[in-house]
């Protein structure tokens, strides 16, 4: 008999077969829903009409169902001409677009187009005239940003959707403003700039470029930094560190408690 | 003497009547005690403990719990290292520092706990005994005394004999009594109608919270956008700015609807005011495709289009509105001050 | 032998002096009863005097100051920025002083404890009975204690002025100024003016380091003496009357024991302050009046107050000028005042129902007493459905539910939910109590299966040892009510007369309902329980037969069916 089918009644058998099945499925799934590449890195150069084409290949493809053939929009969605290239690569990069599904609002997902393809087709729409620009990588630097002011206007305008540091809230009928844990300093700068679905629009007039690069300096030192309290317990403040005080240190004072009084058997004859 | 209380189980009368006390005698030690004295007084047979045993279990128990002692010395002294060690005053430092520190104490006094439980459980012969429970109603004849006691002194006292003296010390310990209330007068000033104003006045610009920029409507042109602003001059006065924070608007053209004052509107760009008036926190959370102002803190929600009044949630008014208008120079500026109390609901607001 | 003759030096000088010999020989002999759940107590009383030793290292470096300063300390991010003097000295407390933030965490944990052994320590003392006479005065003292360590913490993490804090004292302020007719005087005497002026923080302070704590300390003193006075309640069990108190003594045992708990305390909380951030005030930034974030809660024992203040509908009268604002004061002031005020009368509110005035040393095991477990649930669920509201935007943003649909289901739940856990919870008591019974009938279970010449399997039960018996024979023995309806010449007996008497009585009836222990011989080989009419849950106008309390089980005798092994079940 085979070494498996000795112990094919083994006590941990069941279980065995059932992580198997689950790391199987999980491979597939993983294997099929193609992580994207990282969106971080800046479009890479050509000319600026072969990008507006490719871009425009693009767009016929992955968008205009919904955005129209022209960008005019339809029933499904608004149209883009004049949201500008800052826009798209927001969304683009982010893997916001193209939606998942209609729902309230869409989700950062591994995005569908590299950033090649996303610089293309983010050309293509600015092409079509007016809306803000993608930031270049000076725009976007945090080198000599004042962070304190920084988090005065992150709490001031910011902090009431987002969180302190930026953990995410709820919004009214379901939406939601998410973390910000995984934007790149090109990603806050456009979502300030183009006020992405529910979120207002900061314009390089109302806080200026400096201001922005503060914003971002605050937003992307505060979650690199390390918590010297501890486990930060998700930066959420007393609803987690509360449920911690019951279920950590209660409970754990309840089983000392246990410990302390718990009657032995046996040890001098009396009986328990 | 009169310490029947102390044998009594029940409240039996007592035999013949002690003698009663003459005032100024002091009563003897035992029944001066507090607490009910030591019952083996009366119960002879003494609660012993039974001796410690020293046999194999014990004696290996008393080896945890040395052995948790000695952990414990080593770790408080581990503590003191490392509070030594960790010098410097970065983030990271504090990080490890805090790590460190606390998981040497809490190793040190977990051990002595633990310690301290082996040693009780497992080395410490057991023991349960009983101890009689004595009523705590004091004997009747106990009680006939101390009534005794007390009106002798009352009636000594002349108090209640004499309501002139108790009338007239009752009339002079009043405004005594009330002497401390009143010298609380001070701790603030009356609010008198300091809560209908806020610092806004006209011609006062807008300056963008925190950057002391004074704002045009053609910088704050793209709809959808929103921002905190202050009253020029007063950004770093919080008194002022619990009241006079405003949040400004900007509306696609149309959208603002009654009852959003019209007049009191630049370019479709509207300004609130920022404070609740639930109970005070700032709302500033916007969202830009529903136009909702959503509290925070409790939720209200204000619809910006139709002048900011409730749509959800605890509060009972609308975001006051403030007229703006542009100055010479084309800034936004204050037409005047808000035309109703800002912020939380109050007595006198009508 | 050194050692002896010292203590025996030191005892004789002292003795010299206060003459102890007796008394403390008493206080080292006194009894105390073991149970986990009298350690509860413990746990806030420790965790009391861990806040005391780390909060006075703390005040030797807060300023409690509203002055505005620039900071320039090691926490780079905030270099430059205008704070005030509070939040720049408890910056500088969590890094530039050795130990200081491990203080802090250690002093916030420890005060996160303190409330949390609090509220079990006084449900225990409520599920047991133990607030009974002649402890009312403990509990109504206990009372005062909840709301003075609620208050003090307050005030606590107020201290250290920064952005998340200062909401909440602007929810306190404009909850103050909402109060009728005295509301906005409150409000301006409190702050020192308009909000928020420069004098709440060092008037917080000094509340919060002196005031509230000799409240504290003197009302703890207190409560500790009365309970060492009447001598601490016991759980029911063998040998265990209303007229003694079974246990081993405070010398070794006790003292060995307690002082191990504090240690276990001790340690819990710089194990929580070593391993999990709390209050990380620098993530927070600085109190402006202008900024807020999403998710602002208070600490959780202010939990209660947020809930009720998010899920109140906007409701208020302006009335000849002035203005009724419901929406702020009915949250603030009802659930706090309902659960407190109910609270202290309970003792007095159950003593007239029963007419109970014997003293009561011996507790209740929750499940023998149905209706008062069940009406503690009650409160305990009402008090979680506000708790649950007060967190309303974290649970929305973590698990995806709308916003508005959590506040509409908790302004539903306020209700519902308090109802459905007095039903639930006194389902479960007199399961339980029926589960006992049945226990003292056929047996406890051995886990033993054995197999009957016939073919079948049966359990192997023993009978329950005499420790267990009497635990399971105890039963809280309520007098009788005089006769209510008439006696015999008519007249209903004092205090049971008119709407009041009668109330009186209905109420009685459901107070003391539970599952007598005689039926457990009512039935054959079913479990035909229901079919005596008892303990079905309902009222039927007679007062249950009084049950023998404590735990003498030569009173019980073997009427209680048979335990014998091989029973089928």
């Amino acid at each position: 008999m085979s070494w498996i089918t000795a112990r094919r009644r083994h006590p941990a058998a069941g279980y065995v077969i059932l992580v198997l099945g689950l790391l199987l499925v999980g491979a597939l799934y993983a294997s099929v829903t193609g992580a994207g590449t990282s969106a971080s890195a800046s479009p890479p150069v050509t000319t600026a009409q072969a990008l507006v084409s490719a871009g425009q290949r693009i767009f016929a493809q992955d968008c205009a169902t919904c955005h129209g053939t022209y960008a005019q929009g339809t029933n499904s969605a608004p149209g883009l001409i004049g949201v500008g290239s800052a826009a798209v690569d927001f969304q683009v990069s982010t893997g916001r677009m193209p939606l998942a599904f209609q729902g309230n609002e869409g989700v950062r997902k591994p995005p569908r187009l590299n950033p090649k393809q996303t610089g293309e087709v983010a050309q293509y729409i600015g092409s079509l005239g007016g809306g803000p620009a993608i930031p270049s990588g000076a725009q976007v630097s945090t080198s000599g940003a004042n962070v304190g002011l920084g988090q005065q206007l992150f709490s001031a305008n910011c902090g009431a959707c987002h969180n302190f540091v930026g953990a995410g809230g709820a919004l009214t009928y379901g939406k939601f403003a998410p973390a910000l844990t995984q934007s790149t300093n090109r990603q806050i700068y456009e979502a300030m700039q183009t006020g992405p679905e529910a979120m207002p629009v900061f314009n390089d007039t109302t806080i200026t470029p400096s201001e922005k690069r503060d914003i971002i300096a605050f937003v992307t030192e505060t979650r690199t930094q390390p918590n010297p309290g501890g486990f930060s317990l998700g930066r959420v403040g007393p609803v987690t560190e509360g449920l911690v005080a019951f279920l950590g240190l209660l409970l754990f004072m309840v089983l000392m408690a246990m410990w302390i009084t718990g009657k032995k058997k046996g040890h001098s004859g009396e009986e328990s | 003497m009169t310490d029947s209380n102390v044998h009594g189980q029940s409240p039996e009368p007592e035999g013949p009547a002690a003698p009663h006390r003459v005032i100024g005698t002091p009563s003897p030690a035992e029944s001066r005690s507090m607490l009910a004295p030591a019952p083996e007084e009366e119960h002879p047979p003494a609660r012993e403990l039974p001796p410690a045993p020293e046999d194999e279990h014990t004696n290996k128990a008393a080896k945890v719990v040395a052995a948790c002692f000695i952990l414990a010395m080593l770790a408080g002294l581990a503590f003191i290292a490392v509070y030594f060690i960790f010098n410097d005053h970065s983030v990271s430092a504090v990080t490890h520092g805090n790590l460190a520190l606390g998981l040497t104490m809490a190793a040190a006094f977990l051990l002595l706990g633990a310690g301290a439980t082996v040693w009780v459980r497992h080395v410490m012969p057991k023991v349960e005994i009983a101890e009689e429970r004595h009523p705590l109603r004091s004997s009747p004849q106990a009680r006939a005394e101390f009534a005794e006691t007390f009106k002798e002194g009352a009636e000594a006292s002349g108090f209640v004999k004499r309501p002139l003296i108790r009338r007239s010390l009752i009339a002079a310990t009043v405004p005594v009594a009330l002497a401390p209330i009143v010298l609380l007068r001070d701790l603030g000033p009356l609010p008198y109608d300091s809560l209908d104003h806020t610092v806004w006045k006209k011609g006062l610009r807008l300056i963008v919270y925190g950057t002391n920029r004074p704002i045009t409507p053609a910088e704050f042109n793209t709809p959808g956008s929103m921002i905190t602003v202050a009253p020029e001059g007063f950004q770093s006065d919080y008194d002022a700015m619990a009241k006079a924070a405003v949040i400004i608007i900007k509306m696609a053209p149309g959208q603002l609807q009654a009852p959003t004052v019209m007049n009191w509107t630049v370019n479709d760009i509207v300004a609130y005011s920022k404070i609740c008036t639930h109970v005070g926190c700032p709302a500033a959370l916007y969202e830009q495709t529903t136009h909702h102002i959503l509290c925070p803190c409790h939720q209200s929600t204000f619809d910006a289009t139709r002048g900011a009044k409730v749509l959800f949630g605890p509060a009972t008014r609308p975001l006051p509105q403030l007229p703006i208008t542009t100055d010479a120079q084309g800034y936004l500026v204050a037409q005047s001050d808000f035309h109703e109390a800002v912020g939380p609901s109050f007595w006198e607001r009508s | 032998m050194s050692v002896e003759k010292g203590l025996e030096g030191v005892g004789s000088w002292l003795d010299d002096r206060f003459t102890g010999a007796k008394g403390v020989r008493y206080l080292l002999r006194k009894v105390f009863p073991d149970h986990w759940s009298f350690l509860l107590g413990e746990i806030a009383l420790y965790s009391f005097i861990i806040l005391l030793l780390t909060g006075t290292f703390l005040t030797f470096f807060f300023q409690p100051s509203m002055t505005d300063v620039v900071y320039h300390g090691s926490y780079t991010h905030l270099d430059g920025v205008h704070m005030s003097q509070a939040y720049a000295s408890t910056l500088n407390i969590s890094f530039d002083v050795r130990g200081g933030l491990l203080m802090r965490q250690i002093h916030h944990w420890a005060a996160d404890l303190f409330v949390a052994a609090i509220l079990a320590h006084m449900l225990r003392i409520f599920f047991t009975g133990a607030y009974r006479k002649p402890r009312e005065v403990n509990w109504l003292i206990g009372i005062t204690l909840f709301t003075l360590a609620l208050l003090e913490g307050l005030f606590g993490y107020s201290l250290p002025d920064d952005l998340l804090s200062g909401a909440g004292l602007r929810i306190t302020e404009g909850v103050l100024q909402s109060i009728p007719v005295v509301g906005t005087y409150l409000a301006f005497f409190l702050f020192g003016g308009a909000y928020p002026g420069h004098v709440i923080i060092p008037r917080m302070y000094i509340l919060h380091v002196l005031l509230i704590p000799g409240l504290l300390l003197a009302l703890i003193t207190a409560h500790l003496f009365i309970m060492t006075f009447q001598k601490h309640t016991q759980m029911p069990g063998k040998g265990r009357t209303n007229a003694n108190v079974v246990g081993a003594p405070a010398y070794p045992y006790f003292a060995a024991k307690t002082g191990a708990f504090f240690f276990f305390t001790f340690g819990a909380v710089a194990l929580a302050g070593a391993l999990a951030q709390i209050n990380p005030i620098w993530l927070y930034g600085p109190y402006n009046p202008v900024g807020i974030s999403a998710g602002s809660q208070p600490d959780f024992y202010m939990g209660f107050l947020e809930g009720s203040l998010r899920m109140m509908p906007a409701w208020q009268w302006v009335v000849f000028g002035h203005t009724f604002a419901f929406n702020v004061f009915i949250p603030a002031l009802l659930p706090l005042g309902l659960i407190m005020t109910g609270a202290a009368l309970w003792p007095f509110i159950e003593q007239w129902v029963t007419g109970d005035k014997r003293e009561h040393h011996l507790n209740d095991r929750p499940r023998n007493a149905p209706t008062r477990t069940a009406i503690g649930m009650t409160t305990v669920a009402f008090y979680g459905v506000l708790w649950a509201e007060g967190a309303n935007d974290v649970i929305a943003n973590h698990f995806d539910i709308p916003l508005y649909t959590i506040t509409w289901i908790a302004r539903f739940a306020i209700f519902l939910v308090p109802w459905f856990t007095y039903w639930l919870t006194k389902r479960i008591c007199l399961g339980l109590q029926r589960a006992d019974l049945h226990t003292l009938e056929h047996g406890v279970e051995t886990g033993i299966i054995r197999q009957l010449p016939n073919g079948e399997f049966i359990e192997v039960t023993e009978p329950p040892t005499d420790e267990e018996r009497a635990v399971l024979l105890s039963r809280p023995d309520y007098p009788q009510l005089p006769a209510g309806g008439e006696s015999a010449d008519g007249v209903p007996a004092p205090g049971m007369r008119g709407a009041v008497g009668r109330a009186r009585e209905r109420a009685y009836n459901v107070l003391v309902e539970s599952v007598p222990l005689e039926e457990s011989h009512a039935h054959g080989d079913g479990h035909a329980i229901e079919g005596n009419g008892h303990g079905n849950g309902h009222g039927d106008g007679h007062a249950p037969a009084a049950v023998p309390s404590g735990a003498a089980e030569d009173e019980q005798h073997g009427s209680q069916g048979s335990t014998q092994q091989g029973e089928s079940h």
